[in-house]
């Protein structure tokens, strides 16, 4: 038998709650430790070795300096995992896109807050570099890390479901909260996390990302039908979504926004529309 | 003995982000020692605005994965008394455990994987599973009923679910509590052999005088409310606390500073134990003995040591609360009623595993917020780790670079800073005077 594939995890801007859940999931499955070797993980180990072949990374990037970190990662690993909304979607920290940089920089740290803290728009990994494997979620789901894990160990590429989180919901015996007057974005998000906010009482906020071919209008005309303000319909599509969305054209504004060169962007509208999902045909 | 010494740590391990120590020492004389904050800065406070108040606990449990359910309890606290909200004596309950879940949580593997490395002079815990399977099976049977006690009450650890301005979105089942009552009971065993292996810990003798701050309760050694406390005398209202943070900018670090009475002051499981350890359970008290704690205790090394107390404190009030809620019965209820006035205002405040954390929230008359501002424990920790660091280093300048180097990351280490969430943080520099 080979060696133990060697495995690092690295860190962006995040909250470092996935790579928690990655030490809460080696708690349930020691086992993974017989199966890989753990060369780099700063937030639990002194050690420290630039040799891996499998790189997990969370957080999202968020400074022209993350970009050559991310190409450096890129080049030495034979697989790199974005682990978590931030790294995978961009997250909550994209939230901050719908401002200037330097708006945002000054009402944090005053005056000398541009001087001091380097900062542009935050992205996903995926638009730096390129990605093999996400593990979505905010956090990652600890089983989800396992099976991606053992996947990738048996050579086979993890698939995410293409489906909505709503077929998962149902087979947990959940009430649908739409029904019940209460938001949800389950019809529009990639299941599997089997539909644990809504388990737990609380609609879903989208942080796997919008599944595939799903219909954001329509999900918007759900929302109004439970009378909900245009300001809170927009809140809850950008709370783990405001990248995606921009990339789909609801941009935010972009003067001044510290946006980085070479960005996929596929199309720019002047303002951040109010909601922010105006079909392209509406705007 | 080195005249010139540089310390330059990049990216300081077992620690929660991202910081470094710089340690210029030339001709004997200490010319710098920084504690560098890189984390990169997150803007929480900016985001925050315009979002509906329903968000304000969702968003901030993202500052930080160890302390999200105080973020969230911060975080509803703040919005709770911008709105008029009262809490039910059951909401209280249940959010005292899901706190209790992450403090055990977070000291734990404060404690068990980040300390006890440096003592046992390995690089983390992993070599320990097979040079001391039974020490780590321990830690990772006590974290994981920490992790379950927050699982059950609120959904997860990281990014709690259930806790909603003015009560819950869930409710524990009575079987669900009974067995969490039943595994507590069991694992009082643990918490006495994990006293008793600290105990064994030779914690370095530095010591320096500073202010202690912490969040104190009349009635109990609580995490939730109260008032803002000093050691150097008197209390005030959560609602002064920028009087005791005079929060202010540092050119080396992405988080700002803080200062009360003194240059600096210290927050966390030492500075609780200097202020409140009359109001700790007995068990608590007896681990504090044996660990040779003592208030006032100036020792930052033995923050770790307050932690190790703080865990036979919360799990005795865990298993208080479960035969209270037991005794009641938990019947789902309704969240409290909120009252939507034109720039309300409302200050939350929680002695998280680090330290005391406040958020203040104003919130329009439609319910969006309108300003934000986050004070994190490390961020106030950061001036008094610096002036440590300032105390020891010349005590140490006999002995080799590595030596001091590692003695320097220990110290920050014991403050169990949480650097991502310093909103605004570690590596040791020692730069090369001669050069420079």
């Amino acid at each position: 038998m080979s060696a133990k594939p060697k495995v690092a995890f690295f860190d962006f801007t995040s909250c470092e709650g996935c790579q928690l859940t990655v030490v809460d999931a080696l708690q349930t499955h020691l086992g993974l430790l017989d199966l890989i070797e753990i060369v780099e993980f700063r937030e639990a180990m002194s050690e420290h070795s630039d040799d891996y072949q499998i790189a997990f990374v969370e957080g999202s990037c968020t400074r022209a300096s993350d970009e050559e970190r991310l190409r450096k990662i890129r080049k030495q690993a034979a697989l790199v995992v974005a682990l978590g909304a931030c790294a995978h979607l961009g997250g909550v920290n994209a939230m901050k896109n719908r401002w200037p940089i330097e708006e945002v920089q000054t009402y944090v740290y005053g005056e000398s807050g541009k001087e001091y803290y380097e900062s542009y728009m935050a992205r996903p990994i995926s638009a730096v570099i390129d990605v093999d494997v996400s593990i979505p979620g905010c956090p990652i789901d600890r089983l989800e890390f396992v099976r991606v894990v053992q996947q990738l160990l048996q050579g086979c590429t993890p698939k995410l479901p293409d489906y909505s989180l709503c077929v998962e919901c149902k087979l947990s015996e959940n009430a649908c909260l739409n029904k019940l007057g209460k938001p949800c974005l389950g019809p529009i998000t990639r299941a599997g996390c089997n539909a644990l906010c809504i388990s737990y009482g609380d609609g879903c906020e989208g942080c796997r990302g919008f599944a595939p071919e799903a219909n954001l209008d329509y999900m918007r005309q759900i929302l109004e039908e439970q009378n909900l303000p245009a300001e809170i319909i927009d809140a809850k599509f950008t709370l783990f979504n405001a990248y995606a969305l921009q990339e789909m054209g609801g941009d935010a504004p972009l003067a001044g926004n510290g946006s980085p060169n070479g960005s996929r962007r596929r199309s720019r509208k002047q303002n951040w529309p109010r909601s922010t999902f105006a079909s392209p045909e509406e705007a | 003995m080195p005249e010139t010494i540089n310390v330059n740590i990049h990216h300081l391990t077992r620690v929660e982000g991202h910081g470094n120590i710089v340690v210029d020492v030339r001709d004997g004389i200490l010319e710098k020692c920084d504690l560098e904050i890189v984390e990169t800065p997150r803007f929480f406070e900016a985001m925050l605005r315009g979002r509906p108040y329903q968000q304000a606990s969702h968003i901030t449990s993202r500052i930080c994965g160890i302390c999200a359910v105080g973020h969230a309890t911060a975080s509803l606290r703040a919005t709770e008394h911008a709105l008029g909200v009262e809490p039910s004596e059951q909401t209280v309950m249940l959010r005292k455990l899901a706190f209790h879940g992450e403090m055990l949580d977070s000291h734990i593997l404060h404690a068990y994987m980040l300390i006890a490395p440096d003592f046992l002079g390995v690089g983390s815990v992993i070599p320990l599973a097979s040079s001391a399977p039974d020490v780590v099976k321990r830690a990772l049977r006590m974290k994981q009923l920490s992790g379950d006690l927050c699982r059950i009450i609120v959904g997860r650890h990281t990014h709690p679910i259930a806790m909603t301005v003015g009560g819950f979105t869930h409710f524990p089942s009575r079987s669900d509590l009974e067995q969490l009552r039943e595994r507590f009971e069991a694992i009082v065993a643990d918490v006495d052999a994990t006293v008793e292996l600290f105990g064994t810990l030779p914690w370095p003798s530095f010591e320096r005088e500073t202010e202690f701050i912490a969040l104190v309760q009349p009635d109990e050694y609580g995490f939730i409310d109260g008032r803002i406390a000093s050691s150097d005398g008197g209390t005030l209202p959560v609602e002064n606390y920028r009087q005791v943070t005079n929060e202010r900018l540092n050119p080396h670090s992405s988080a700002k500073h803080c200062a009360f009475h003194r240059d600096s002051y210290m927050v966390g499981s030492l500075a609780r134990y200097n202020l409140k350890h009359e109001q700790l359970h007995p068990r608590a008290k007896a681990a504090a003995e044996h660990l040779g704690l003592s208030a006032p205790c100036y020792r930052p090394y033995l923050n770790s040591a307050a932690q190790v107390v703080e865990i036979a404190h919360c799990v005795d009030d865990t298993i208080m609360l479960l035969d209270k809620l037991l005794a009641n019965g938990v019947q789902p209820e309704d969240p409290a009623p909120v009252t939507l006035t034109p720039g309300a205002r409302g200050v939350g405040s929680c002695d998280v595993p680090r330290g005391i954390l406040f958020h203040e929230y104003q919130i329009g008359e439609k319910g969006l917020i309108e300003e934000a501002n986050c004070i994190i424990p490390t961020g106030q920790n950061l001036g008094n780790i610096e002036l440590d660091m300032r105390a020891l280093v010349p005590t140490l300048l006999e002995e080799p670079q590595e030596q001091i180097a590692h003695k320097l990351e220990m110290l920050v280490r014991a403050y169990d800073p949480c650097i991502s969430c310093s909103t605004h943080f570690l590596n040791v520099e020692f730069v090369n005077g001669a050069e420079g």
